[in-house]
């Protein structure tokens, strides 16, 4: 015996079918008393919900990530002299974004091409792409790519190279621990944790020298277990810009291959690299990161590859079909556009050359920046040892300045920078050092 | 054995490889299908692999709004990530678009909405955060669903279930099963549904149905999460495809909703896609979002912006939108079209079997029926690509292809066993969920 519907719902209608098909699926045994129970839940208004909690109500609010966040603070701050040393984006001398005009020329070259579709690019990238990227990052003529040796997939730029070769890791090498340098970019230990990976820390930066702990490294990468994975930072590290010496490389390399460790570097800056290429002259396997975001300044194109040198051509083959199965149930294939630029360019001579000039260009003022800013200081009498200013390389100044000193510096005076004191140089123009180094001086001379 | 290896290691030039133990990994099983059509060289194949719409010529296409928004676009944009400002637009036009501008859900931003690399993307960042924030629970798939759907979900480590959905018997939907599986599962299951344009089946629930389905998902407190890949490609028309949303939405379900720009907008290689979770206030949205960005930057840090340039543009122009309509509308004629064909030409020759499902079914799609054997005949012998389901990608017909493709099915199946070769087919489908090692 079915239970009755309330008479007031008890007209032909949509409404009606709707709720006989529901009282169907209601065990009949249901009494009457219990239906009008249910009345409040089964209603014929359509716009009437069960407007409950969602299932994601005890979601706490996640932590702004500590550089991205820098920029968000920036630009909530209404002060006219506020200047953005935070992220590592390159900027000009009047402090905007660069699209370097070789990529202009490239993308309207793309554009202009209507033969040109938008099809799906394989699961492993643009393969122009894949193997100009190898011969820029190893050398056209590297024995690893003669020989077939090489792998290489294109990724979501240097994140996206580092979480394919994670996840690779996780699922295919026998050991699960990566050894990163101590510090090293913030979005490293959280890659490799999401990857699958345990993160342990091997001593780099020596805060008494600004330089390298050169001892402490090679005592905990050779007590590291057989075969665990090493983070290198390929030239240009990040955050401190300090890195070894060729002669101190060489060392390194020694120990590792000795010891059976096996090299994962992370290439965000420099188009090639030459400890990259040592590494890979013994005849060894590494993982290389490779990523166009700063280099050509394609940051929002997300153009990276992660390559793979192996033993041999049958073994390369093998890992490119496995890396294909952590490709596809992450994004499928990559996106095309910025690849297609970076191919442009790359396969073309007098474009390739326009790039390295246009590259040096950046290099050259960034450079030019680390002195004006050295000699401000200098100027200023503050005190304490500047000459890593203008030691370390690539982007960043690993200044030295605590969390305290940090935020009284973005508090006073407007500055905007993570709180282990690294600065983007390329935030930094003629005009703005003066200002920076006001600040530098009093942090210095303020704060404990 | 790896101590014996490592000891020799020292030597390092002529020691054992890391990787030696890595197998061949299977190839995808629709990406695979594109691989064997291009190594090919009959003059006569055809790739009905991949669902990646063709013209009549069986060329790609570009879509006149995409060129439109390209030449808006060309030399004026930086190329820096810009997290916020990019983002934020395609999100906004992507909610609009799948819930309605109008909707409370936009107007009072009671959304978590985050840019995904396409589809798949925005399936995997869902999968990652139903695992952060529910480690046990598992996620239930149609029979059958899209193959990469199981990859994600065991990607993301979340356990996987499947519900009844398809009948292979009448083609098409097994509602009784479907509402006995969404009944006997746990209360509080997250569910994956297609809502609109079923992929690979082309089958979808009626509205009454989806009624259903959304009442009894009410009673279990089951959380719905949608796969939005064909928005206007189903019915040639954006609102009524999603229709199931709208309805789950009246309900009051706070659902999630991977949204992919690929093949509506015929942005394939730019990896254009959204996810959106719906909450019960703006503060909420704020810290699921924030959750959804950790999970996004341990992977690829921000989405690529060019693709997504594209889409807001062609979005917020009013005129770029009404044409990029009219564009959908076409290639849904041109489909429907070839459905009707494939159909009339096997009619005509005289099938024994059953071709009714071929224009009943939806979207892109059509679920053939046809098994594994017959499949891979009509690939040896007719340079016929498919995947091994059945699954013919109809865009992949033409005009000028269709009676080469009704005859060569009519070949290999007017001496066959339909029922239990389909019912093969069928159970061959369904998917093993591991390809590793």
């Amino acid at each position: 015996m079915h239970p009755q519907l309330p008479s007031h719902l008890a007209q032909g209608s949509a409404t009606d079918r709707r709720l006989n098909s529901l009282l169907r699926h209601i065990d009949p045994s249901i009494a009457s008393s219990s239906l009008s129970s249910m009345d409040s839940q089964i209603s014929a208004s359509p716009t009437s919900g069960f407007h409950g909690d969602s299932v994601f109500a005890h979601v706490v609010q996640a932590p702004e990530d500590s550089i991205l966040g820098v920029t968000v603070a920036y630009n909530k701050d209404p002060s006219p002299i506020k200047l953005n040393l935070g992220v590592g984006a390159y900027r000009t001398e009047e402090g905007k974004p660069v699209v370097l005009n070789v990529v202009r020329r490239a993308e309207q070259l793309l554009v202009n091409d209507r033969s040109r579709v938008k099809e799906y690019l394989p699961i492993v990238g643009l393969a122009d792409f894949n193997k100009l990227s190898a011969k820029l990052i190893f050398g056209a003529d590297s024995p690893a790519i003669q020989e077939n040796r090489v792998t290489t997939v294109q990724c979501l730029s240097g994140t996206g190279s580092l979480r394919v070769g994670a996840e690779f890791l996780g699922r295919h090498y026998h050991e699960r621990t990566i050894y990163i340098p101590q510090p090293t970019w913030g979005n490293h230990p959280k890659i490799f944790n999401l990857g699958g990976l345990s993160v342990k820390y091997y001593r780099y930066y020596d805060p008494a020298t600004w330089g390298l702990h050169f001892q402490g490294l090679l005592e905990d990468l050779g007590s590291a277990p057989s075969g665990a994975i090493v983070l290198l930072h390929a030239c240009a590290h990040n955050p401190t810009g300090v890195d070894p010496t060729l002669e101190q490389w060489g060392q390194i390399r020694q120990l590792m291959r000795s010891k059976g460790l096996l090299p994962f570097f992370d290439s965000a800056y420099q188009a090639n690299a030459q400890s990259v290429r040592m590494f890979v002259a013994d005849g060894g396997e590494c993982l290389v990161a490779q990523s166009y975001a700063k280099n050509m300044g394609l940051y929002g194109e997300r153009v990276g590859a992660l390559s793979i040198v192996c033993k041999n051509a049958n073994v390369a083959s093998r890992v490119e079909s496995q890396l294909k199965l952590v490709i596809r149930p992450m994004f499928s294939n990559p996106p095309i556009h910025g690849a297609s630029i970076v191919a442009t360019i790359l396969k073309d001579r007098n474009m390739y050359d326009e790039w390295t000039v246009e590259l040096k260009a950046m290099a050259d003022r960034i450079i030019s920046m680390r002195h004006k800013l050295f000699e401000a200081l200098c100027a200023r009498g503050t005190p304490g040892d500047w000459s890593h200013i203008i030691k370390q390389i690539g982007m960043f100044t690993f200044t030295g300045l605590n969390s305290e000193q940090v935020a009284f510096m973005t508090k006073e005076y407007h500055i905007y920078m993570t709180s282990d004191g690294r600065i983007s140089m390329a935030g930094l123009s003629s005009k703005t050092v003066p200002h920076l180094a006001d600040a530098i001086h009093a942090a210095v001379t303020r704060v404990g | 054995m790896w101590r014996r290896c490592l000891w020799r290691r020292g030597i390092s030039s002529s020691a054992a490889g890391w990787w030696d133990h890595v197998g061949a990994a299977p190839k995808d099983p629709i990406l695979g299908v594109t691989e064997a059509f291009l190594a090919d060289t009959s003059p006569r194949k055809i790739n009905l692999g991949v669902g990646a719409y063709r013209d009549d010529e069986g060329r790609p296409v570009v879509l006149q709004c995409v060129r439109g928004a390209e030449t808006k676009l060309a030399g004026s944009q930086f190329l820096e990530s810009l997290p916020n400002a990019v983002n934020t637009k395609l999100v906004e036009e992507s909610v609009q678009l799948v819930y309605g501008k109008e909707t409370d859900i936009v107007q009072e931003r009671r959304f978590a909405g985050i840019q995904a690399l396409s589809g798949t993307g925005a399936c995997r960042l869902f999968a990652e955060f139903q695992r952060r924030f529910y480690p046990e629970s598992p996620i239930y798939l149609p029979v059958p669903t899209w193959s990469n759907h199981h990859n994600i979900w065991r990607d993301a480590q979340v356990p996987v279930r499947t519900f009844r959905y398809y009948h292979p018997d009448s083609k098409g939907l097994y509602f009784g099963a479907l509402m006995d599986d969404i009944k006997s599962a746990p209360d509080n299951s997250f569910f994956l549904l297609h809502p609109c344009a079923h992929n690979p089946t082309g089958v979808d629930p009626n509205e009454e149905q989806w009624r259903e389905i959304s009442h009894e998902f009410k009673v279990k407190n089951h959380f719905p999460f949608f796969d939005m890949a064909y928005q206007g490609l189903a019915s040639g028309d954006i609102d009524t495809d999603s229709k199931a949303i709208k309805i789950f939405r009246e309900d009051g379900h706070l659902i999630g909703c991977a949204q992919s720009f690929t093949k509506i907008m015929g942005l394939y290689g730019h990896r254009v896609g959204c996810l959106s979770i719906l909450s019960v206030d703006e503060n909420q949205a704020i810290a699921v979002r924030s959750q959804l960005q950790q999970i996004a930057r341990a992977m690829y840090s921000s989405p690529p912006v060019h693709g997504s340039l594209l889409v807001s543009t062609i979005l917020g122009d009013s005129q770029l939108k009404a044409l990029w309509e009219e564009e959908v509308k076409a290639m849904v004629a041109r489909i429907i079209r070839m459905r009707a064909k494939l159909r009339e030409s096997l009619e005509k020759l005289d099938s024994p079997l059953n071709w009714e499902h071929i224009t009943n079914q939806v979207g892109m799609f059509c679920f053939s029926g046809l098994s594994p054997e017959y499949v891979d005949h009509l690939a040896r012998k007719f340079h016929i690509y498919m995947t091994r389901d059945g699954r013919i990608s109809m865009a992949g017909v033409t005009t000028s292809n269709v009676d080469y493709l009704a005859n060569a099915i009519h070949e290999v199946t007017r001496f066959g066993q339909e029922d239990s070769s389909q019912r093969r087919s069928f159970n061959a489908f369904i998917p093993h969920i591991s390809y590793a090692n």
